[in-house]
């Protein structure tokens, strides 16, 4: 248990580092090899010689590749001053990238941001989940009757329709039609009443499709479980079904469950841009959506270190929680 | 007594083959590849087949869309505002300004016709999602293949690469991409780099599922009794591969490719509706979206034909792929 624990820890940390190596490849060897000059990345289009050399002295970007790489990986761990253009600018101990656009660092961007984007995807997530594995389950247990197939095919749909669809369809009619909702997000500190009810929406929009997928997952999987040996053990040696169900067939059927929840989380923590577009919540999607129209690099930048970052720890969580339901892996 | 007898012709009658084999089973149930089983099974699920028809008509728009937009709607680019009302900047009429004229009625504040700019939206939609899958799928065989047949480090290395790509945020990555690469590119420019540089991310991040696949077949394919005696006969490594595995491998790489082609449709959108994408006046579906969030709450049709057209296209294709997963499944009934 204990080395399965060390293994996967210091996996996530190999996972991490190379996340940053490529991260760090992108913005500074593809500009490279292109031929695009990456200080225009970081000044916006109008922007005056004066200024752009500027740039290019601050990040260092006549030095060599090794030299930007340490600097880069020195300003997360220990922040680094801008030098160039006849001043100098300081960016604090995480320094994911400093916005030149925007004068300002982009760790408290992040820092204000992230909590959005985590209470939009954990709130859905729960959701989906209840909402997912319940169906799936009945419909494996009542596999063929008209609950099945009616769940079923809402399912399908559910996996086909675009998050951006669905929810500017919902704000469509429940929002602006019916008047149910108020569509607003509104800080957790603002007003706690507010922020859940201009959560609301997003969340069920969210979950509705995740729980599609996972109602299709459940499903499957529950229906070969049902036919492996030890249930019909369980069965034989006089357990009640309920217990059956709910002690033998659904740990096994939760396994690749809590597999992909911790992939969807982490997909989702940076696939959240969707979903902040449609209902406008100011979450890091939005951030990198802002910047992709001002071309605003360091911001895109921190914002998928970040989120690599949330995806990596969500999947060593899932590792850890693997261990509590599976014997064989606790064992090991 | 009489009910039974009555039954037992009514039921071969429609499978009149069936009824055949006796006289000579060996040679029908040798004619049957794996490829025709697959077919006679899709014939009969009529969700998939529904499916099909979608996709094989949706692709039939793509190719056709100049004929088609020529002989039933207006130019993609141009303007039309006198069907625009001047005061509030949506389109005349109720519905979104659908008539005879403008079939699926006319974007809110230039006037440009919705049914041109849906039907040359699909050549986008369906080249990006197809030759994306087309590269994943490429580059997922050929690399699970070698980690599957050769094993080794080599399987190593390819695996954990699988393994840190699936697990990578990739809407973010691509998106992270997108933005460094320049507006011309190997003698392209603006759309046609922006949809080289879509297929082949998308594609990128597609491979790993391929991958993993075809590693695992490989992994117990290469096990088999009929590989072992081609190789004591004294095949060489291509021959097996090729002629061994490669046929073998033809099914779940056909399944997967039909399963991926919607997801990349979505992925496709998913960029255009975030500005990544391909850039107006190039019509796309998603990007259609994107310009619907400012006026929807007034003219709501305009987001509803876009978001259709992609749900009825990924809905075709999922039912598809569904089927043609069932069909190739040799623990499927029939």
């Amino acid at each position: 248990m204990l080395a399965y624990l060390i293994r996967r820890f210091f996996a996530a940390i190999v996972m991490l580092l190379i996340v940053m190596l490529v991260t760090f490849g992108i913005f500074f060897l593809i500009p490279k090899w292109t031929g695009v000059d990456p200080a225009t990345m970081y000044v916006g289009k109008q922007s005056d010689a004066a200024a752009l050399e500027a740039v290019r002295e601050k990040l260092g970007l006549g030095d060599p590749i090794f030299v930007q790489l340490f600097d880069f990986v020195k300003g997360i761990l220990a922040g680094r001053d801008y030098t160039g253009g006849g001043s100098t600018i300081h960016c604090d101990a995480p320094c994911f990238g400093y916005s030149f656009r925007n004068e300002q660092a982009i760790w408290p961007v992040l820092k204000e941001r992230f909590p959005v984007t985590l209470s939009l995807v954990i709130g859905a997530a729960i959701l989906w989940v209840i909402f997912g594995v319940l169906t799936g389950v009945v419909s494996a247990l009542k596999r063929g009757s008209l609950w099945d197939r009616f769940s079923m095919t809402v399912a399908l749909a559910g996996v086909s329709l675009p998050i951006y669809f669905t929810g500017l369809l919902s704000l469509a009619i429940f929002t602006y039609g019916l008047h149910w909702i108020d569509g607003q997000y509104v800080s957790f500190s603002d007003s706690p009443g507010g922020w859940f009810s201009g959560l609301l929406l997003p969340w069920i929009t969210l979950a509705f499709l995740q729980a599609a997928m996972y109602a299709r997952l459940t499903r499957a999987t529950m229906l070969e479980v049902m036919g492996e040996d030890y249930v019909r053990t369980a069965r034989a040696k006089g357990l009640s079904e309920s217990t059956v169900i709910g002690k033998h067939a659904m740990r096994s059927t939760m396994a690749p469950i809590l597999t992909v929840l911790g992939m969807d989380i982490g997909a989702l923590i940076g696939g959240a841009i969707l979903t902040e577009t449609t209902y406008s919540i100011p979450g890091l999607g939005q951030a990198v959506l802002r910047a992709i129209g001002e071309r605003d690099l360091p911001v895109i930048l921190g914002v998928t270190l970040i989120t690599s970052a949330a995806v990596i720890f969500a999947n060593l969580v899932v590792d850890l929680l693997y261990a509590v339901i599976d014997p064989r892996v606790r064992l090991a | 007594m009489t009910a039974p007898l009555h039954d037992t012709p009514a039921d071969a009658d429609p499978t009149a083959d069936i009824s055949v084999t006796p006289s000579g089973e060996t040679r029908a149930v040798e004619g049957r590849s794996l490829g025709r089983i697959a077919w006679n099974r899709l014939k009969k699920d009529k969700l998939a087949l529904t499916g099909g028809i979608v996709v094989v008509f949706l692709v039939l728009v793509a190719i056709f869309a100049p004929l088609i937009v020529d002989a039933f709607g207006h130019p993609p680019d141009d303007f039309h505002e006198d069907q625009i009302d001047p005061l509030l900047s949506t389109p005349v009429g109720s519905w979104g300004g659908i008539n005879s004229h403008f079939l699926l009625g006319v974007e809110p504040v230039n006037g440009r016709d919705v049914f041109s700019r849906i039907v040359y939206g699909a050549r986008i939609s369906l080249l990006v999602g197809f030759l994306a899958a087309v590269f994943a799928v490429l580059v997922g065989t050929v690399l699970g293949v070698i980690a599957g047949y050769f094993g080794g480090w080599l399987d190593a290395i390819i695996s954990r690469v699988m393994d840190m790509l699936l697990s990578f945020p990739q809407l973010l990555f691509i998106i992270a991409l997108i933005s460094v690469v320049p507006n011309q590119l190997f003698g392209l420019n603006g759309t046609g780099v922006r949809l080289l540089v879509m297929i082949l991310v998308i594609g990128f991040f597609g491979w790993p599922y391929v991958g993993r696949i075809v590693r695992g077949q490989t992994l117990s394919l290469r096990e088999r009794e009929y590989v072992e005696a081609a190789r004591s006969l004294g095949a060489g490594r291509g021959y097996i591969l090729f002629r061994e595995l490669l046929p073998n491998l033809i099914a779940p790489i056909t399944v997967y490719m039909t399963l991926m082609i919607p997801t990349n449709i979505l992925t496709e959108a998913a960029l255009s509706f975030l500005g990544a994408g391909v850039k107006p006046p190039t019509a796309s579906w998603g990007q259609m979206l994107s310009t619907a969030i400012a006026t929807y709450q007034s003219d709501p049709m305009f987001m509803i034909i876009p978001g259709l057209a992609i749900f009825i296209t990924v809905m075709a294709f999922n039912l598809f792929g569904d089927g043609v997963r069932d069909a190739f499944d040799p623990k499927g009934s029939r």
